[in-house]
């Protein structure tokens, strides 16, 4: 049996392309508990979208600026008075509100929002499917040359800063990593369902893992099975793809969670 | 040339001054105790040692090419973390087996390298970190009130294991204590910090210095008495702190 019709070939690649460098980077995103940093930038980038299409250049471009600018205003307003968890509420949800705004005032551009707020994964064509894998490779190069360092300084800044390593450049390399996950998971998922694609598979790996390798390369399996799954349920079921790919990493934890409980209760 | 020293050290937090006008050195294979009472910048002198906050003014002068053990004072590990002893050993630059199973005999936390990080106990934890701090041959050991959250014994057991420690590496070694009866026995000076260097010197010394007693009142006379016996004196404090306000305690 033909696990993928023929025009399947490029949205799958293009899912796992996204879900292999989404699933490392979200192990990060859980450990340092950056969910709503995630969400944050998730979000804003829809503004990025505006942005690209009024200036007329690709999305890529839009939505890594965007993301990039967002990240550097989080970082400017935290420890200004304001928990973290406000300053993402306030800064995620007005970002999507001016990004949704902004794409109303685009006259003579005729976009469907929805491609952008969930995805479109099966419009991918070649250039999209080469930006995706380009970006992902960038992301996970940068992971795994910085991996040591990044784990030191998310145990313990002082504990990095006595080996030689400013925990302050390790963030960067991580907001720079996730404004470029974010840039390519746009077309795949969607502004509202990146952060799932980062968490879920990495959340779903954690009872399984007894190191932090084996916990991102169990991640980029959910991942992987998540992309490739989801996108072969939404055509037989005939679905929306990218919420697709994410109710079965949902389903995926489900299954993890309740695995770890029995055989914790067995063992016990 | 001495291993460490601050020169006119002054560390400002956001507008505070934490340290003013800090002068130190610490020299090879000796053991230097900083007490304070809390906020007085004991940790921020050990952070400026390290290299992660910035003096606003004054230097810090490393000996070149100095390897520098640290033991944090505490480390959150996220449960979403998983990690071994072994693998957190390797952080960030791998080791081999025989030097991690070395460096965990030292810190008397042998056959813990398959653990979880996450599920030692506390005396475990610190023994671990230890060894951490082990691991690159330190010629000064840094701990930042390495034993909080231990029991009593715990912690004595703790000391106990750096001074063995001391003893094979011949380290210097830099720590912070409020246990200030167990510091004060084993250390070759004791430096008092209350935002500036009150006063140090030998432990009997100390203990009996008006501007230790100024901060510290009566209340460690019971912890102190183990070593010290007689607090017979008592001179009006110059710097700053107010001794009356201990004195009407009394």
């Amino acid at each position: 049996m033909m696990l993928f019709d023929s025009f399947l070939i490029y949205p799958a690649l293009a899912g796992l392309g996204v879900a292999i460098a989404a699933a490392p980077l979200g192990c990060f995103v859980v450990w340092r508990r950056m969910a709503y940093f995630g969400d944050a930038t998730a979000h804003a980038s829809i503004l990025g979208v505006a942005l690209a299409l009024s200036f007329e250049m690709s999305i890529f471009a839009g939505v890594l600026i965007v993301a990039l600018l967002m990240a550097a205003t989080v970082s400017t307003l935290s420890n200004r008075g304001y928990a973290m968890d406000t300053i993402l509420g306030v800064l995620a949800h007005s970002a999507l509100a001016f990004g949704l705004v902004a794409v109303s005032f685009l006259q003579g551009v005729r976009i469907d929002l929805m491609a952008y707020l969930f995805g479109e994964i099966l419009a991918v064509d070649l250039l999209d499917l080469t930006v995706i894998w380009a970006g992902a490779l960038l992301v996970l190069t940068l992971l795994w040359w910085r991996w040591s360092a990044l784990l030191t300084a998310t145990l313990n800044p002082d504990l990095a800063y006595a080996a030689d390593i400013d925990p302050r450049r390790e963030q960067l390399v991580l907001t720079l990593a996730l404004a470029l996950v974010v840039a390519v998971a746009i077309k795949v998922v969607g502004v509202l369902l990146i952060a799932a694609l980062l968490i879920i598979p990495a959340a779903a790996a954690r009872p399984f893992a007894a190191t932090p390798e084996r916990m991102a390369l169990m991640a980029a399996a959910i991942g992987a099975i998540s992309a490739l799954g989801g996108l072969q349920l939404a055509f037989v079921f005939d679905t929306p793809t990218g919420p697709t790919i994410v109710c079965l990493a949902a389903m995926l934890f489900a299954l993890s969670s309740v695995t770890s409980l029995l055989f914790r209760g067995s063992s016990a | 040339m001495s291993l460490v020293t601050l020169k006119d050290l002054s560390i400002r937090h956001s507008g505070n001054p934490v340290l003013t006008d800090v002068n130190f050195t610490i020299d090879k294979g000796e053991i230097v105790t900083l007490v304070g009472p809390n906020g007085s910048g004991k940790s921020t002198l050990l952070r400026a040692i390290i290299g992660a906050l910035r003096p606003s003014s004054g230097q810090v002068i490393r000996a070149p090419g100095l390897r520098i053990g640290y033991v944090p004072q505490k480390l959150h590990i996220d449960a979403t973390l998983p990690l071994t002893v072994r693998r957190f050993l390797s952080l960030p630059k791998r080791v081999s087996n025989s030097v991690a199973e070395q460096a965990l005999d030292q810190a008397g936390a042998g056959q813990l390298a398959g653990r979880q990080m996450s599920r030692l106990s506390g005396g475990q934890f610190q023994r671990v970190l230890l060894a951490r701090a082990l691991l690159c041959d330190p010629q000064l050991l840094i701990l930042d009130e390495a034993t909080q959250g231990l029991d009593q014994p715990g912690s004595a057991s703790f000391y106990q294991q750096i001074e063995t420690v001391r003893q094979q590496l011949g380290c210097a070694v830099l720590m912070v204590s409020h246990e200030l009866h167990v510091v004060m026995a084993a250390s070759d000076r004791v430096i008092c910090l209350n935002g500036h260097i009150c006063c140090e010197g030998e432990p009997e010394h100390v203990a009996s210095a008006p501007e230790y007693r100024a901060l510290f009142g009566t209340g460690t006379q019971g912890a102190l008495a183990l070593y010290r016996h007689e607090h017979n004196h008592s001179h009006d404090s110059d710097c700053g702190h107010d001794p009356q306000s201990h004195k009407a305690a009394e």
